[in-house]
C-alpha cells in the first residue's frame, strides 16, 4: 500500500494547470488556495463528458438523456451527504456558492424570523458574505448586529457570545468554521452548544473548513452550513446549502420559478417538495457533476489525510516564515488550531508590492483585504499576504516563497 | 519584455519609504477621501486654495509603494498650481513622472488614486464654490469621464 506521502507527491501530474509556466519562465507555485483551488483532470473531463455525452434538462422529459443527467446530477446529492454526513438528502440545496446560501437564509429564513430589536450574532473573522447580508437584514427590521470581538491569538472570545445570549433577544449565531485569513479553526461545538441551550439557531460557513478537515454535520449540530465547490478541486458557480428540515419547513422560496413549484394557477401556487422548492430553474447541472466527482476526489485521498498533509506543510511554512527576518505571521501558532492559511505581513511592504515582487518569481499568493475588512481593522492593517496551501503543495515549493520573499527584502532594502 | 518587477526602482522606493507632502492640513478649505475596494489602499487629500491657487496640499492614508509614490509626485506636480491647470493634469503626468507607463491594468487603479482623490477634492470645491449651473454640469461630466 502507498503511503499517504506518495499518494500527494503522484496526485500532482492530475493537475495540468501546476505544469503552467508563468512570467520569465517560471513554473507556477501556486499558493492561493483559499481563494480557489486548481482542478485535477478528473473534475474537468466530468464537465466535458456531461455536455458531450449526457447534456440535457433534469427533473422533467422521460428520454434517456434526461435520465441519465438526472440521475448524476442526483447522485452528488447523496455524494455530499456522505461526505459531511447529512442524514436526510433532501436537506441539500444546490446554490451558486457559500455567499449564495447565506444570502437565501437571510432572505428565505430572516425575513419572516427576524423582527424589531432582534439580535444576530457574527463574529470578527467574518469574510464578508458572512457580514453583508445579515447587515441589510438587520437594517430593514431594525434588528440588531453585534460581534463575537477575537483575541491577539485570532481566537474568538466566547465570553462574548455568553453576554449577548444573556439578553435573550439573539434569533441566530452565524460564523465560519475556518477563518479565511487567519486559518483558526473555530471551536463550532462549544458555540453552538451554548446556542442551543438558549435555542438559539446556528449558521456555520464551511467554505474554507470542508476543502481541508473532516466535517460531520450530524455531530456539529449547527441549523444551517454552507460551503463552495470552487474551493474544494469542484468548478466555480456552484455551492451547497444544507438546512435542518425542521427549520427548512419554516422557510419561505428564495426564488420563484420553474421547477420550485406543485402547481401553479393564475393568482396562487404550492410548493415543491424539499430541496426542489429552493432550486428555481435549470440549475447549474454541468458544475453539480463536477462537483460530485470532486468529492469522490477527495473522498478517495481521505480527509484526514487531507487535514494530515495540511498540518505537515503549514507546520513546516510557519517554522520558515518566522525564520524571515521582519515578517510577522497573524493568527495562532498552535497548529491543531489552524488550517493551510498563513497570512503575514514583510515589515513595512505593502502586501502589493509583496505579491508581484513575488509574483515575477511564478509564485501566487494573495494580497489585500481578503473580503474579510471587519478583521483588517482589528488587526489594525489595511491589507495582509496570504499564503494557503491545498493538497498538491509541496515543503519544495514553501521553499520558493521563501527565497522570493528575500527579493522582496533587496528591492526594499529590509 | 521586462518583468513588471523593474517598476520597483530607486525612485519608487525611496518616495514610498519617504513620501512627500505626506500628513495633514489644519482647516483645509477642502478634503476628500477615496479607497480601492480591491485592495483596501486609502488616501485623504487635504488643500488650502488662495486666490484660485493651490497654496498648500498634504496626502495621508495607506498604500502600497505604488500608490504612496504616485501620491507624492501628484502633490509635488500640484503644489503652486492654480486651479485650471489642476484641473488638466493627466494621469500620463503622474505615470511618466515614475516611468510607470506600462503600468500592468491590476496595479493601474493604485497608480492612480491619488488624482482621482485630488480631482474628486478639486470638483468638489468647485462645485461649491461655482454660480454658473451649467458651469458645474459641465464639470459633473468631466469628472464622470476621468477613468
Amino acid at each position: 500500500m502507498q503511503s499517504a506521502q506518495t499518494t500527494f507527491e503522484n496526485l500532482r501530474k492530475d493537475f495540468p494547470i501546476l505544469q503552467r509556466i508563468v512570467r520569465d519562465n517560471k513554473t507556477l507555485v501556486y499558493l492561493d488556495n483559499a481563494s480557489t483551488t486548481q482542478k485535477p483532470n478528473q473534475v474537468i473531463d466530468a464537465i466535458t463528458d456531461y455536455y458531450r455525452n449526457h447534456n440535457a434538462n433534469i427533473h422533467r422529459a422521460v428520454y434517456a438523456l434526461a435520465e441519465e443527467a438526472t440521475e448524476l446530477y442526483e447522485s452528488t446529492r447523496d455524494k455530499i451527504a456522505n461526505f459531511i454526513h447529512i442524514p436526510n438528502r433532501e436537506e441539500i440545496i444546490f446554490v451558486r456558492g457559500t455567499t449564495e446560501a447565506i444570502n437565501l437564509v437571510a432572505y428565505a429564513w430572516g425575513r419572516n424570523h427576524i423582527q424589531k430589536d432582534d439580535i444576530i450574532v457574527t463574529t470578527e473573522y467574518e469574510h464578508h458574505s458572512n457580514i453583508v447580508p445579515w447587515q441589510l437584514l438587520t437594517q430593514e427590521k431594525g434588528a440588531k448586529l453585534v460581534y463575537i470581538g477575537m483575541d491577539d491569538n485570532g481566537e474568538l472570545i466566547l465570553d462574548d457570545l455568553d453576554k449577548y445570549l444573556a439578553t435573550g433577544k439573539v434569533k441566530l449565531v452565524t460564523f465560519s468554521l475556518m477563518s479565511n485569513v487567519l486559518g483558526t479553526i473555530t471551536d463550532a461545538e462549544k458555540i453552538i452548544s451554548k446556542c442551543k441551550e438558549h435555542g438559539v439557531l446556528t449558521l456555520v460557513d464551511g467554505a474554507q473548513a470542508v476543502p481541508h478537515m473532516p466535517v460531520n454535520i450530524e455531530k456539529l449540530g449547527c441549523d444551517f452550513f454552507a460551503f463552495s465547490g470552487h474551493k474544494m478541486l469542484g468548478p466555480t458557480g456552484i455551492g451547497v446549502l444544507w438546512v435542518r428540515k425542521s427549520v427548512l419547513e419554516t422557510m419561505n422560496p428564495f426564488h420563484g420559478g420553474g421547477d420550485m413549484i406543485r402547481e401553479v394557477h393564475k393568482y396562487e401556487t404550492t410548493w415543491n417538495d424539499l430541496p426542489y422548492k429552493f432550486e428555481a430553474g435549470t440549475p447549474n447541472i454541468a458544475d453539480v457533476i463536477g462537483l460530485g466527482t470532486a468529492i469522490d476526489y477527495l473522498t478517495k485521498l481521505g480527509m484526514e489525510n487531507v487535514r494530515e498533509h495540511e498540518i505537515e506543510l503549514t507546520t513546516y511554512a510557519i517554522e520558515k516564515l518566522s525564520q524571515v527576518k521582519g515578517l510577522t505571521i497573524y493568527g495562532t501558532k498552535d497548529i491543531s488550531k489552524r488550517g493551510g492559511v498563513i497570512s503575514f505581513n514583510f515589515s513595512d511592504v505593502h502586501p502589493h508590492d509583496v505579491a508581484q515582487i513575488i509574483d515575477e518569481e511564478g509564485i501566487a499568493v494573495r494580497s489585500g483585504h481578503h473580503c474579510a475588512q471587519v478583521l483588517m481593522e482589528r488587526l489594525n492593517v489595511a491589507a495582509t499576504s496570504r499564503a494557503s496551501f491545498y493538497i498538491y503543495n509541496t515543503k519544495e515549493e514553501v521553499d520558493s516563497l521563501i527565497t522570493a520573499l528575500t527579493k522582496v527584502a533587496r528591492i526594499f532594502k529590509l | 519584455m521586462s518583468g513588471n518587477a523593474d517598476i520597483y526602482h530607486e525612485m519608487i522606493i525611496d518616495y514610498s519609504r519617504n513620501p512627500i507632502n505626506f500628513g495633514k492640513i489644519e482647516n483645509p478649505d477642502v478634503t476628500f477621501h477615496d479607497s480601492n475596494p480591491l485592495c483596501g489602499d486609502s488616501i485623504d487629500i487635504d488643500m488650502k486654495i488662495t486666490d484660485d491657487k493651490v497654496s498648500d496640499i498634504k496626502f495621508h492614508g495607506k498604500g502600497c509603494a505604488i500608490c504612496m509614490a504616485c501620491s507624492s509626485v501628484l502633490t509635488e506636480i500640484t503644489k503652486g498650481k492654480g486651479i485650471d491647470e489642476v484641473r488638466n493634469i493627466t494621469k500620463h503626468d503622474v505615470l511618466s513622472e515614475l516611468g510607470l507607463e506600462h503600468l500592468q491594468a491590476v496595479r493601474i487603479k493604485c497608480a492612480l488614486l491619488s488624482l482621482k482623490v485630488l480631482k474628486s477634492a478639486l470638483y468638489s470645491y468647485l462645485g461649491t464654490h461655482m454660480k454658473d449651473s451649467q458651469d458645474v454640469d459641465k464639470l459633473k461630466e468631466e469628472a464622470a469621464n476621468l477613468y
